[in-house]
């Protein structure tokens, strides 16, 4: 790691972007997250305690859980599919198809949750064969889920789409000239080449399914103990004014964050360990 | 020879089609069903809905709050990502983790926090006022909310990308004699412009949806700090659905077309970086035989 | 730890199985502040139940945005009983076809087993001397209201100060609209709800007045402590009702018509009335309003139905779309 002049700003141009930088986060993340902390600790540490043992909450967080695990699996096979097809491939409208895949970011929550409630709600298109064969979505479990999926539909994709365009497809196409089958070639070079940043795209969907509230809250009934996630909860908490309470689950959701970060970081380590192997070997492999 | 790295490649009708059929079932179906519900209205009704003189006002604070907001993101999102992956400093993984925390916090949980922080008696609000700078309850403190919300965008989008800048071609440009901010401008910068485009859009389009910090924030003052879905909520609790779903489809129509032009622009410049690349290659493997 | 342990495990059954454990299960959708009244009302009824016919009841909490929940109920959310805080809103269940269409007269007093009024909540020794709905549309003066066309603690204090001008002398439909339109112009913001129309007042030390219901004061006095704020009550006020009504539909679906109508008649039961006022909502027996008149001093009130001719019609007249509130902003 050593820096040389010439890939080096001059001293006064870091400090003043470390100082923009830092300060930006500092204003816009540090104060924020502080003041979450300080309102869920307004009352110390034992109110704190006793917000979350209270079941109602304990049961928000399981389900939170729950549905975050339940969309897992549906993201990676998409965010996976999708970005093999567009980053190794070429065909016509791809950047079409790139702005669909876009396109639930800029549908507002509430009318995610809403468009699930036109088609499965009970005065919706399937609504009526629905409640005649005894299947619940809406106000229930699998129409959370949905509404969850819907919200974090890009993030995967979008996270190995320019990671797979950068890494182009030379080394695939020589598994398969080499005679590996698709499968092979898949979980023998594709996958290890991604699965940091698949991780990576795991991390971030997994949150942003923990945290959302107006898809969700659209869909769920609000029924406690059954249908509330951790989000929902902290509404009715404040709305009650609990605020120690509201915050304190808030605080739950800010350190679930703090775990995926834990996590990042192990990742990181690893997928920067293994490329430092892999510079290694590389010549190694070139010259045989 | 697009047809030739198709055969060369397998699992491409395999992946195309589970792409679109999953995109088809779970974003374009539903979509088009709100659509469609929505051309019971007409094209008349739908057009007076959307521009009445509330209506033009929350659609005028709604889009430039979060063309602002993407904006701040794209220029302060470059900077954390530049010194996140090129400089040291002390508690770096913490503040990188600290990014993805607008995620990761209920958004009504931000809203509420940022407002009790800009509000004129809050840790922010109170330095602030004597200044004449009012935030919480302006449309200011909008662009505030939408900043908190999207700034994972732009970060996360340029980390992998800068640490993908090998430092040769730098070392190459300055040793052919480019200062460092001409390297920057040339080569650095046009690698990084798709990404921050990508980023940029992102937020963009995340921002145009927001409501649940926005709401606690915005002050919701008629024709000044209304935004589109706080109109859409109103209509919901006029029981209204139809309406709402009209202008939902406005706004989703809208978002369409600037995040297609984004896309385009943003695929037209990598294509151009692309074909550039063949120079700054032969820059860096000159700067390479050199070392 | 051993409630934890149950909720978990009651949130598997409910997962796996459905709920089986008790003999029937009802679920209340109801309005979002409602949550103390209904968790200590729920035993009192299961155990007044168990004791007049032996079956153990299960009892459902649903709580969210009033117009939210009875449109989660439309949309096949399987409530047996409704308890809101917006008569429009059952009206609308009403009109679905799940809610009797004479239900404010399926119970007593219209259906509403508790009210409450709104109120002034004014900084502490009142230095702006705000006493009357007149002085809150005096310039200088800022009041903090929820927004009163999307929120129900909203709209009840606009309807509050357009029924007060309205009953001043020479009071006309014209002149309520310009002093309410006075009044909101005193209005820095419009807050998302009433919870955050307190916090924007009581923690944000935002303005100068702050309007709501009569029942909140104790609650921000638990949050925020007795001393910091005084409440007023104005010259007129409304009376805010809490109608129920059981979801036809599903107790015809789920065989609990019994259970629902009973859960909601328990209501108007001594002990029922007790609770409300213990969570400082009006009850409606006399005699319990006397016992607890530390918390309700006597204040002049009118109903919806008696200066606005309905629920649902001074909702169409003010704050739907085009509605008076609109055009207090837009001219045209």
């Amino acid at each position: 790691m050593k820096s040389t002049r010439a890939t080096q700003e001059p001293a006064w141009v870091r400090y003043t972007l470390l100082g923009l930088g830092l300060g930006f986060l500092f204003f816009f993340l540090g104060l924020p997250l502080v003041a979450v902390f300080v309102e869920a600790f307004a009352q110390g540490w034992p109110a704190y305690a006793e917000a979350l043992k209270e079941p109602e909450t304990a049961s928000a967080i399981w389900l939170t859980v729950v549905i975050a695990l339940a969309v897992l699996p549906f993201n990676i096979a998409f965010g996976v599919a999708a970005a093999w097809a567009i980053a190794k491939f070429d065909f016509r409208g791809k950047s079409l198809l790139i702005t669909l895949i876009d396109l639930p970011f800029a549908v507002s929550p509430v009318v995610a949750g809403l468009i699930f409630i036109l088609l499965f709600g009970s005065q919706g298109w399937f609504g009526g064969w629905l409640s005649a064969n005894e299947i619940k979505i809406i106000f229930a479990v699998p129409g959370m889920i949905l509404a969850t999926l819907f919200i974090t539909f890009p993030f995967i994709a979008r996270e190995l789409i320019p990671l797979m365009q950068a890494q182009g497809k030379d080394e695939e196409e020589a598994a398969v000239s080499l005679g590996a089958t698709g499968w092979q070639m898949f979980r023998r070079v594709t996958l290890p080449n991604i699965k940091w940043g698949l991780l990576y795209g795991v991390i971030l969907s997994n949150a942003r399914a923990m945290g959302e509230f107006g898809a969700v809250s659209v869909v769920s009934g609000h029924i406690r103990g059954e249908t509330n996630t951790l989000p929902l909860h902290v509404e009715i908490l404040y709305n009650e004014y609990n605020a120690v309470g509201a915050f304190a689950a808030a605080s739950i959701l800010a350190l679930l964050a703090l775990v995926t970060l834990v996590a990042k970081t192990v990742v990181e380590w690893r997928m920067r360990k293994e490329t430092e192997m892999l510079t290694a070997d590389l010549p190694a492999e070139k010259t045989s | 020879m697009a047809a030739k790295t198709q055969r060369v490649l397998p699992g491409f009708g395999l992946a195309l089609g589970y792409t679109l059929v999953y995109l088809s079932l779970l974003i374009l179906l539903p979509l088009g069903g709100m659509i469609l519900k929505t051309a019971d209205l007409g094209f008349a009704q739908i057009l007076d809905i959307a521009l009445g003189e509330r209506s033009l006002a929350a659609f005028r604070v709604t889009f430039g709050a979060s063309l602002l907001a993407a904006g701040i993101n794209a220029f302060f999102g470059l900077i954390v990502a530049w010194i996140l992956v090129r400089y040291p400093f002390p508690g770096k993984r913490f503040v990188d983790a600290l990014v993805d925390l607008p995620f990761a916090l209920p958004t009504a949980v931000a809203g509420i926090t940022l407002a009790t922080l800009y509000a004129g008696n809050g840790w922010l609000g109170s330095h602030l006022e004597p200044l004449g700078l009012k935030v919480a309850y302006t449309p200011l403190g909008i662009v505030v909310a939408l900043t908190f919300v999207t700034l994972p965008f732009v970060v996360r989008t340029l980390q992998p990308v800068i640490e993908d800048i090998e430092t040769e071609v730098e070392e190459a440009a300055a040793s052919l004699g480019a200062s460092r901010w001409q390297t920057f401008a040339r080569v650095i910068f046009p690698a990084l412009f798709p990404a921050l485009l990508t980023g940029f859009a992102l937020a963009f389009a995340r921002a145009l949806g927001e409501f649940g910090s926005v709401i606690f924030i915005a002050g919701n003052l008629p024709l000044i700090s209304e935004i589109v879905p706080l109109l859409i909520i109103s209509k919901l609790e006029q029981y209204d659905v139809l309406g709402a779903t009209a202008l939902a489809v406005v706004m989703l129509a809208l978002s369409f077309i600037l995040l297609l032009a984004v896309n385009a622009l943003q695929w037209w410049t990598a294509n151009r970086h692309k074909n550039a690349e063949p120079l700054e290659a032969a820059a860096g493997r000159a700067a390479g035989g050199q070392s | 730890m051993i409630s934890f342990r149950r909720s978990l495990s009651a949130l598997l059954f409910s997962l796996l199985a459905g709920s089986a454990l008790a003999d029937a299960t009802l679920l209340n959708a109801s309005y979002d502040v409602a949550r103390d009244v209904y968790k200590d009302y729920n035993p009192l009824f299961q155990k007044y139940w168990k004791a007049k016919t032996g079956e153990s009841l299960e009892l459902k909490q649903s709580h969210g945005g009033s117009s939210k929940q009875v449109r989660a109920v439309a949309d096949g959310l399987e409530a047996d009983v409704v308890t809101m805080n917006q008569a429009n809103d059952v009206e609308f269940l009403a009109e679905k076809g799940l809610v009797a269409k004479d239900w404010t007269k399926k119970f007593p007093n219209n259906a509403s087993p508790y009210t409450s009024a709104m109120v002034f909540i004014v900084r502490k020794g009142n230095p702006k001397g705000l006493k009357d709905w007149g002085d809150l549309a005096a310039p200088g003066v800022q009041v903090i209201v929820p927004h009163p066309k999307n929120t129900g603690n909203g709209r009840n204090t606009y309807l509050s100060a357009w029924a007060w001008a309205l009953k001043q002398p020479g009071g006309n439909d014209q002149k309520a609209q310009e002093f309410v339109g006075k009044l909101l112009k005193n209005a820095p913001l419009f807050a998302a709800g009433g919870r955050d129309a307190t916090t924007t007042f009581m923690q944000r030390q935002l303005g100068d007045v702050l309007v709501t219901f009569e029942s909140e004061a104790e609650m921000i006095a638990k949050e925020f402590g007795k001393g910091n704020f005084e409440v007023v009550y104005p010259s007129l006020t409304l009376q805010t009702e809490f109608p129920v009504a059981v979801v036809e539909k599903v107790v015809d679906k789920k065989g609990t018509r019994a259970q629902a109508t009973a859960y909601l008649e328990y209501l108007w039961s001594r002990e029922g009335q007790e609770n409300a006022a213990q969570n400082y909502l009006r009850p409606r027996d006399p005699d319990l309003l006397k016992k607890y008149a530390a918390f309700f001093p006597p204040v002049k009130t009118f109903t919806v139905d008696e200066v606005f001719g309905g629920a649902n019609k001074a909702f169409v007249t003010h704050f739907k779309d085009g509605g008076s509130f609109d055009r207090i902003y837009v001219q045209k």
